[in-house]
């Protein structure tokens, strides 16, 4: 009995610890049980019967094709111009030491602090009163930019702060030409970095839900697809598409991890530090 | 020649990102509060400093604005109980484990949000064995969990723990292990080791995190839409509602910038108060 109770009070921590991540995983199992469900009316909420019939019909619904396409596009494109952009300011406010430093700074966090339902509202308002431009694709795409750029920076820096300078020194001892040394030495040693807040920046588009509904006139995002599907019943074909993304996302990541663990290896510009996921890297470097 | 280049080339790294954030992040946030600032009907605003505009959405809205920061302080604070220890033990404890917990942390990301917050209404409907826990341990006087105030903060919690979770374990993990030892050497208990050497430690994670789960859950209005009631919606239900469904733009404006303003007050506050730079980036070298 005492025994028991010792055991308790040393995995307590750990017992605690698995619930939480049981808490995490529940949701995520719940939706992927739903899309095996065979629901009665237009609800998806209670058990019924056990069906294949929505992952076979999975692409079959017109409308939540073109939304996800849409999201899918829009996530693309919004992923390749923040992380250019974010990158290159990244680079500017690690490696250099000038005038307007900590304004470049204070502007890259204000967005990160700025509650989405307040940003959303801004450029609606700026879209509105400025009249160029019309709500659509246009607005989305300029609004997921803006609002993915900050996490581009952040994941990026972190990558470049821990960057041992005397490598690209070496490089260019041996004669390489700055845009040389940038190509062949920093960007592949920074590369995991990149592919990090590229692939935050592609999950912060594709889930954006809040400030896309203010600023998508009558574009419809696949979030929107499933806000507006909420009200009158959401096909379960929504919850196979949810898990479809789900593991096409977790391929994604362990291909990430694969290259960063092989770039550390390649390299050892760290090594003291063990390879970590990519995303965590990210999440770290917002502390 | 390169003197010059070097003094130019971090200007024209930041060019295209801080272009793109000045106008449309700072200019919109500027516009936002012409337009609160403005009086008239829809089509035909006109800006007179129509000052109004604020005494009227504080004074019709107090409510779900108080509610909002309630809400998610509580969220907040329940995270914080709940993402401690699992940080804890994926820093110190997991092993070779570690990747798969880190993994189960930021899983919820990868399905959608909407869709993760629909799947607690179902797990929290009248039908599901859930709210029967629930009811047995007496969590649920009024016979339902679904559409009350607790709903939505356990929508809150749930959706923005991992934002709690990865701060405090990426600064637990930054911990040197030989200070934990030296404290156990100089005979501290475990308790006071944990106290005195890993929590101070920690506390720039805690800071992040809270700052992070607070922020987001302050404004959101996706879980009182799908968990809560009518007697739940937080600010973001009504900016939304405002702008969106009765185009009132100078009330919606108004109520934006003030819950803007309110949450800067707040972390600023609670950044001066931790002692913490968190949320700024470290200096280059």
């Amino acid at each position: 009995m005492a025994g028991s109770w010792k055991w308790l009070r040393e995995h307590a921590v750990n017992i605690v610890a698995g619930l939480v991540v049981l808490y995490l995983l529940i949701p995520i199992a719940v939706i992927f049980f739903f899309s095996f469900n065979d629901p009665a009316g237009k609800y998806n909420y209670t058990w019924v019967g056990f069906t294949f019939e929505h992952w076979r019909n999975a692409f079959g619904l017109p409308d939540l094709n073109s939304a996800l396409f849409t999201s899918l596009k829009l996530a693309g494109l919004a992923t390749l111009v923040s992380t250019v952009i974010g990158t290159l300011m990244a680079m500017a406010l690690v490696r250099y030491q000038f005038f307007g430093r900590r304004t470049a700074n204070f502007l890259i966090v204000i967005p990160m602090a700025t509650p989405e339902v307040v940003m959303g509202a801004a450029l609606l308002s700026f879209f509105l009163l400025v009249n160029t431009f019309s709500l659509g694709f246009e607005t989305l795409l300029i609004a997921h930019v803006m609002f993915c750029i900050s996490f581009v920076v952040v994941v990026v820096r972190s990558r470049l702060i821990g960057f041992d300078r005397h490598i690209e020194e070496a490089a260019k001892d041996l004669g390489a030409s700055p845009f040389e040394t940038f190509r062949l030495i920093t960007l592949p040693l920074i590369m995991p970095g990149i592919f990090g807040a590229a692939m935050l920046a592609f999950a912060l588009s594709i889930d954006d839900f809040v400030i896309s509904n203010f600023n998508s006139g009558t574009t419809v995002t696949f979030p929107l697809y499933i806000f507006g599907a909420a009200q009158r019943g959401i096909p379960v074909e929504v919850n196979v598409i949810a898990m479809i993304l789900f593991f096409f996302t977790v391929a994604t990541m362990g291909f990430a991890t694969w290259q960063q663990r092989r770039a550390e290896k390649m390299t050892s510009v760290r090594p003291e530090q063990e390879s970590t996921l990519a995303v965590p890297a990210g999440a770290s470097a917002a502390t | 020649m390169t003197a010059v280049r070097r003094r130019l080339s971090p200007y024209l790294l930041l060019g295209p990102g801080t272009i793109w954030l000045v106008f449309f992040f700072v200019v919109p946030l500027v516009y936002m509060v012409k337009l609160s600032l403005e009086s008239g009907l829809v089509g035909n605003l006109e800006f007179n400093w129509h000052w109004k505009n604020y005494s009227d959405a504080l004074s019709l809205y107090d409510t779900q604005f108080i509610r909002s920061l309630i809400y998610a302080g509580l969220a907040t604070l329940f995270a914080l109980v709940i993402a401690y220890p699992l940080a804890y033990t994926i820093a110190f404890k997991a092993g070779r484990w570690r990747n798969v917990l880190l993994f189960a942390v930021i899983a919820p990301f990868f399905t959608t949000y909407l869709i993760r917050t629909i799947a607690w209404e179902t797990i929290l409907s009248d039908q599901s064995p859930v709210t029967d826990v629930l009811k047995a341990m007496g969590l649920a006087p009024s016979g339902h969990v679904l559409a009350t105030g607790g709903a939505v903060i356990a929508g809150l919690t749930y959706n923005f723990l991992p934002f709690m979770i990865l701060p405090i374990y990426a600064s637990l993990e930054r911990i040197d292990e030989g200070l934990i030892e030296a404290a156990k050497d100089l005979y501290s208990s475990a308790t006071q080791s944990f106290l005195r050497v890993t929590l101070p430690l920690s506390a720039p994670g805690v800071v992040a995190g809270t700052l992070l789960t607070f922020i987001p859950a302050a404004g959101d209005y996706i879980n009182a839409q799908f968990l809560g009631s009518a007697d739940n919606q937080m600010i973001g239900n009504v900016i939304q509602a405002l702008y969106l469904k009765q185009s009132d733009y100078p009330a919606a404006a108004a109520l934006s910038f003030v819950l803007m303003a309110a949450i800067m007050v707040m972390v600023l506050l609670y950044i001066r108060f931790a002692g913490s730079e968190a949320l700024m980036g470290e200096e280059a070298r």
